[in-house]
């Protein structure tokens, strides 16, 4: 059980922004992504999740594996903590919801409607749903968005125990989580697709 | 997919889900009529049929634009896009849901509301039939026309030019069927060719719909 990325390309409304991306992510280990705001990050994230085609290269091991969790969290405003939960567990054949809860320190919340939330103990909710899809890969941009101290620090044992059970964990972030995980810079893979952009526009002119 | 179908209920039957909205649309409009054409009773009768089905279509119009916009912007479509669930069998699903809180209680309404249009007693069964046979394919046409503009910013209006002009046939049929109904004619064929287009609708809408929700969340 392995992701592994050769050689990906990914564009952001038809423009190329990464090339040359080439990772291999085995069962227990997480890789952390850092670059520049609109470097393309989260364009990376969301064509490993399967959400957008790769403009070239390759991606084995993400079919039915990934667990996305973007920008937004996924969970309806009208519905409580736990009526959000129980569905997305649902949706991936699953019933038990208790684990994430408690991972989360959501208990006490679970019949609040999430309207009614904070915006953090909204994000740990949204946290709460990728546990709840028992899905291996964990694509996270972001996570700690509006996250409190504590609630990194619930988040970042949440992805421990996560990789310990053998998943795999694929975070875009600019703090440091404390994670034991490698990372990956995509600057410079940045610079060649602008680079080779720029080339481009030089010779049409 | 029973898991979206109840969270969908769900949310309509909340407070700000909307349910009601499309019924009271239709019923406002539909005794908006009396007073503006008069109260001749020939004359009301003689049009029932069509001004039901229309208010019908405009009321199931009216409340397409939250049937994937709600979703598309909370992240939920984004998901749903990655669960092991078909991203088909949830439009379908959707289309269904919408249909259960929209067109179904325009059909139990109708026969109401044909009262107060002076409707012929013999046109009530084949108008509530002709409702039931066509409002499946006004949801999955809307459900299909909702995924095409779900990206666009107020892209309510365009999808209102999108769809209604899709509506057409299953206007002209159910009219036609719950117009003859009313007046004792046969209505085998506008109800066969109704039922048609809301077969292929809820055959084959489902897949457009999800090609067109692909090429948006890219």
């Amino acid at each position: 059980m392995a992701l592994s990325l050769s050689d990906l390309a990914v564009a952001r409304g038809g423009v190329p922004v990464l090339s040359g991306v080439s990772f291999t992510l085995d069962a227990g280990q997480a890789l952390v992504i850092r670059g520049p705001n609109g470097s393309g990050k989260t364009t990376l994230l969301r064509t490993i999740a399967g959400l957008q085609p790769a403009l070239s290269g390759s991606i084995e091991g993400a079919d039915d594996t990934v667990a996305y969790a973007g920008h937004a969290d996924g969970l309806k405003a009208m519905l409580s903590v736990a009526e959000n939960l129980t569905f997305w567990a649902a949706v991936y054949g699953r019933r038990n919801i208790d684990a994430a809860l408690a991972a989360y320190a959501l208990a006490p919340l679970k019949d609040r409607l999430t309207g009614t939330l904070s915006a953090g103990q909204k994000r740990r909710a949204g946290l709460a749903r990728l546990m709840v899809t028992g899905r291996p890969i964990w694509v996270l941009d972001e996570p700690t968005v509006s996250l409190d101290t504590h609630a990194v620090g619930l988040f970042a044992d949440a992805v421990r125990a996560h990789l310990r059970a053998g998943g795999m964990a694929l975070l875009a972030t600019h703090i440091d989580l404390g994670l034991d995980a490698d990372v990956l810079d995509v600057t410079p893979l940045l610079a060649q697709a602008n680079t080779l952009h720029g080339a481009s526009d030089e010779a049409f002119l | 997919m029973i898991a979206l179908l109840v969270r969908d209920l769900r949310l309509a039957f909340r407070a700000g889900g909307g349910f009601g909205l499309g019924l009271a649309f239709f019923l406002i409009l539909v005794v908006l009529v009396p007073f503006s054409i008069g109260p001749q009773s020939a004359l009301l009768a003689s049009i029932a049929p069509g001004i039901l089905w229309l208010g019908a279509l405009l009321a199931c119009l009216l409340s397409l634009d939250r049937l994937l916009a709600l979703d598309f912007e909370d992240g939920t479509l984004d998901v749903l896009a990655t669960a092991p669930l078909p991203l088909e069998a949830a439009l379908a699903v959707k289309g269904l849901a919408h249909w259960i809180t929209t067109g179904l209680p325009l059909v139990l309404a109708a026969p109401v509301l044909g009262v107060l249009l002076n409707l012929p007693a013999q046109g009530f069964g084949w108008l509530v039939v002709s409702l039931v046979l066509g409002t499946p394919a006004l949801s999955m046409i809307g459900t299909f026309g909702a995924a095409l503009t779900v990206g666009i910013k107020r892209g309510g209006l365009l999808m209102s030019l999108l769809v209604l002009p899709l509506y057409v046939p299953t206007l002209i049929f159910g009219a036609e069927a719950a117009r003859r109904g009313a007046v004792g004619m046969a209505v085998e064929t506008p109800l066969l060719l109704l039922a048609g287009i809301s077969l292929g609708a809820i055959a084959l809408l489902p897949f457009a719909a999800a090609a067109a929700l692909r090429m948006t969340i890219r």
